[in-house]
């Protein structure tokens, strides 16, 4: 029931919000509305953890093979957790940063988290194709109508590219549909299914390319610098934050289990994508002068990853895909705010017009440093713990032993690169002189201080402490891997 | 059998009105009625209550499917009445006349949507055509318009006659007019005659409901004929064609499938293809709706190539989702002075609840999930997948997306871009209200399908 509340809270809320038009009442609104749906979701993962709690079904389009199911298991509570916690951080955050029509901006943003909330827990494939649409189009309104100068052909360009690639995912699905022999949609026929390995072959790209394109993977990443550049900043952290990892929980979730013949035949081949696209971005990071550019190539670069450890099949791998699905969401967002709060003082994101920043507003720069080397992945911070998790999973891969070498490496490699495009942000922006744009800075205000004070707080604990989040994913892994351990046995 | 005759009643009624009432208001509240009583003896009948028992000689049937059908054109009219019927005013002084064509087409419409026997057919096609060319022309003082009337009798004529050279040619081959009886020859051994006839009857039929390559004269047509009555055409009567279509071809070919199959495959492909591309390229939203209405025609010749029951199913969802979002869309176009896309800037500052009904319309259309031309274009996949061509799906969704971008430009007109070109327009409430209702059966038929089509089997 409680996985209900989750999609219904915000859809409602967000419905809602469309007729409160004074500004203070509809920030108050969702604000609260978001704050609902984090108890919801810590408690969920915590005292309310009975099977009735976390799952929920209904019909619903029967004659269509098709129900409303729900169900919270350690993926999706997560994920949940992640959007419950980033919501109400998102918006704080962004408290000061003024909207024309603030009552369509917030009914968007909480509708576009039900249909986030939607897609991590649906177990029916229809349904899931739903809320994956559903959470697109308000994030389409968001980026058109609050973004910057370019945004109206960027954010198109986006929508374009994410819902080509969807409505070839829904092909694939109908495909799957017609194989069961019970014409369901429901995620436990579709793991059930033995598809011949040539079948799978070619219906794995129908899927993984939606995916791919979400994530995204390299060659299909062009839209997200754009789109992250012109987006509104509250919009850009809920892309990158949290809907990015609606790409891989699609391959965790919908591609591996279901063909993990064509996963681990093909598994060279997209590894191969996700290194080339993590080197490529990191480059391109280091020569950049704006700061939303800056982070938006972190990002394919950090997901190229992700990308990879998942592919490497590894149990290992796994848990630090689903660590660093989350600390790179809390990471991310972080650098976003920081990006918000700078854009917001001085009308500029470019690296080159900054400097001396420590000086005008050293809380700032405190918290913003340690958001900053969680996201290179140093020891004692969240980040860690994900990425070398993923790196030993990444190195004990089993599709080819030549090639491991080469990924683990060319992985590792990254890491040095994000270390010099992260620092090197670091440095313009905080040390040096200060110029006459960066004069008369101020330092962040109090309840900025607060929320980067909270993500700091939840970096360094998973950083040190990091088993609670280790024991959610637990047991998911174990029942993936003797999901696609025992059809790969089958297929071969 | 009801709705047939209570609509070409009315018809003469309307015809006939314009002696007595002098009214524009009164008249309008007529056909209203009217039509109204049409829509109420077809849900009478469906639930088994025929009036009239006639016998047509196995000419007509009006099983499940031509009654469901029925009523969704009736109320696809009667919805256009709402939006629309305001502004026929402004096309002409016959302001009766229209509405007794509009009946006459109806009636066509249903003939054509219940024939059993292929004179039936020829005879329900023209019985809609021929009021629809008067339509085209209503404007009389406008030369585009005559010229798409011209145009439209010229080229309708011709596919007519290469539809009555079909006709004869099966008639010679089979020796019957009837439709789903047996062929008297064995299935392998098919004679030419047929496959000629075949051949006429299916390029008269993709001419009707214009699939490539018999498409040109849609655009022109489209965009002569007063906005009003496009709408009219490009909806209703564009749904009759395609219920005609799969009838013919699942009574009368359905055992020769494999004569026809990949034909028809390459006219869904091509309709799909050439009708997206050039609606891109499109600077008026009107010209960019007739080709909008040539692409989702090739999403509906799916339903004839899968012929099974999801496309059955599916077709009656998809004529009536598309039916009700190309009315409201026309509805508000016709209300508009400039046609461009330009034209359309700034208007969800406004009208905010218009421009919103708007997007519901505009989302439908290009198939997003939560509106009923999702769950309609989803039918069809799922029959084309099931009728064995997964390519053929896999095309037809990357021209879906190509869709989405001709139609998401109106909204980004609306929603994103600046501008006041001619949006100072005047809209009554109970045109908001229609629209508003439209954009609701739009969501609600998204959700809950099985509201419409369970009408198909209780």
């Amino acid at each position: 029931m409680i996985v209900l509340l989750l999609f219904l809270v915000p859809l409602i809320g967000g419905l809602l919000s469309f007729f409160i038009k004074n500004d203070k009442a509809v920030r108050g609104w969702s604000l609260l509305v978001s704050l609902i749906v984090l108890f919801l979701s810590i408690a969920s993962s915590t005292f309310l953890k009975s099977a009735t709690y976390l799952t929920f079904s209904a019909p619903w389009m029967g004659n269509l093979g098709s129900s409303f199911s729900l169900k919270l298991d350690g993926l999706s509570q997560i994920l949940t957790l992640l959007t419950a916690i980033a919501y109400p951080v998102i918006l704080i955050a962004t408290w000061k940063t003024e909207y024309k029509r603030p009552n369509n901006f917030f009914a968007l943003m909480l509708l576009t988290q039900a249909g986030l909330m939607g897609v991590f827990t649906a177990t029916d494939a229809l349904l899931f194709y739903f809320f994956w649409e559903l959470a697109l189009i308000p994030v389409y309104f968001l980026c058109s109508g609050w973004g910057h100068e370019r945004r109206i052909a960027v954010t198109f360009k986006f929508f374009i590219y994410t819902f080509t690639a969807s409505v070839v995912m829904l092909v694939g699905i109908l495909y799957l549909y017609f194989l069961t022999p019970d014409h369901s949609f429901s995620m436990q026929s579709f793991y059930a299914l033995k598809i011949p390995a040539n079948t799978q072959s070619w219906l794995f790209w129908l899927l993984f390319i939606a995916f791919a394109v979400k994530m995204p993977v390299f060659p299909f990443h062009t839209w997200q610098p754009d789109t992250y550049e012109q987006s509104p900043t509250a919009a850009t952290m809920v892309l990158s934050g949290i809907m990015v990892k609606m790409g891989l929980f699609g391959l965790i979730r919908w591609v591996w289990p279901i063909f993990p013949g064509a996963f681990h035949a093909w598994g060279d081949v997209t590894m191969s994508m996700a290194l080339i696209g993590v080197i490529y971005a990191s480059l391109i990071a280091i020569q950049q002068d704006d700061l939303k550019r800056l982070i938006a190539y972190s990002s394919i670069a950090h997901m190229g990853i992700m990308v990879m450890a998942t592919f490497s099949e590894s149990a290992i791998g796994m848990q630090g895909v689903l660590m660093q699905m989350f600390n790179h969401g809390i990471n991310i967002i972080g650098l976003w705010i920081v990006v918000e709060l700078i854009e917001r003082q001085f009308g500029t994101r470019k690296l080159s017009q900054l400097g001396g920043l420590a000086q005008k507003a050293p809380a700032l720069a405190t918290l913003l440093v340690i958001v900053a080397l969680g996201n290179l992945a140093l020891p004692l911070t969240n980040g860690f713990i994900g990425e070398f998790l993923m790196f030993n999973g990444i190195w004990s891969t089993n599709t080819a032993n030549t090639h491991r070498i080469i990924f683990t490496a060319g992985a590792l490699i990254s890491i040095i690169l994000s270390a010099v495009y992260t620092l090197n942000m670091i440095k313009k922006i905080f040390f040096g002189s200060t110029n006459t744009l960066t004069e008369t800075a101020h330092d962040a205000y109090l309840n900025e201080r607060i929320i980067l004070g909270v993500l700091v707080i939840i970096i360094v604990v998973l950083g040190v402490y990091p088993q609670p989040l280790l024991n959610l994913g637990n047991s998911f892994v174990d029942v993936l891997m003797n999901n696609v351990n025992v059809a790969n046995l089958i297929v071969k | 059998m009801n709705a047939l005759l209570f609509s070409a009643l009315s018809g003469v009624i309307m015809m006939f009105s314009g002696l007595i009432l002098k009214n524009n208001s009164t008249v309008r509240m007529l056909a209203h009625v009217l039509l109204l009583a049409v829509i109420i003896v077809n849900i009478v009948e469906l639930r088994g209550v025929s009036f009239f028992n006639i016998d047509t000689k196995e000419l007509l049937v009006f099983d499940r499917f031509a009654l469901l059908f029925t009523l969704v054109a009736s109320i696809c009219t009667l919805a256009f009445f709402l939006v629309s019927s305001k502004d026929m005013v402004r096309v002409g002084s016959n302001y009766p006349d229209y509405f007794a064509l509009l009946f006459f087409v109806l009636s066509g419409v249903i003939i054509s949507a219940s024939f059993k026997s292929l004179l039936m057919l020829f005879l329900g096609i023209e019985i809609l055509s021929i009021p629809l060319y008067i339509l085209t022309g209503s404007d009389k003082r406008n030369l585009k318009s005559n010229e798409a009337s011209l145009k439209y009798f010229l080229m309708g004529s011709f596919s007519t006659g290469l539809m009555l050279m079909g006709i004869a040619l099966v008639y010679g081959a089979t020796g019957t007019f009837k439709t789903g009886v047996p062929f008297p020859f064995e299935l392998n051994k098919v004679p030419v005659l047929l496959t000629a006839g075949m051949m006429l009857l299916l390029f008269s039929m993709s001419f009707k409901v214009s699939a490539a390559p018999f498409h040109f004269w849609t655009p022109d047509v489209y965009d002569g004929a007063p906005t009003v009555f496009t709408s009219f055409m490009a909806t209703i009567v564009k749904a009759a064609g395609f219920i005609a279509f799969m009838r013919l071809f699942n009574d009368l070919f359905g055992a020769i499938q494999p004569q026809w199959k990949l034909l028809v495959a390459i006219i869904a492909a091509a309709t799909l293809f050439i009708g997206n591309l050039t609606a891109v390229f499109q600077q008026s939203v009107k010209r960019m709706l007739a080709y909008s209405s040539i692409s989702q025609a090739g999403f509906m010749v799916l339903a004839v190539y899968a012929l099974n029951d999801d496309a059955r199913e599916g077709l009656i969802l998809y004529t009536a989702a598309y039916s009700i979002a190309t009315i409201g869309i026309f509805g508000l176009l016709t209300k508009m002075k400039d046609y461009t896309f330009e034209g359309f800037n700034g208007f969800a500052k406004q009208q905010p609840v218009l421009a919103a009904t708007m997007v519901t319309f505009l989302l439908s259309l290009a198939g997003i999930p939560l509106t009923a031309g999702f769950l309609s274009k989803f039918y069809m996949l799922r029959a084309t997948i099931n009728g064995g061509s997964i390519w053929l799906a896999v095309f037809a969704v990357l021209m879906a997306a190509v869709s989405v971008y001709y139609y998401f430009r109106l909204i980004q007109a609306m929603y994103f871009k600046d501008g006041s070109g001619n949006v100072s327009i005047q809209l009554s409430p109970s045109f908001k209200y229609t629209m508003v209702a439209l954009a609701a059966v739009t969501i609600v038929l998204g959700i809950f399908p099985n509201l419409l089509i369970n009408w198909l089997y209780f």
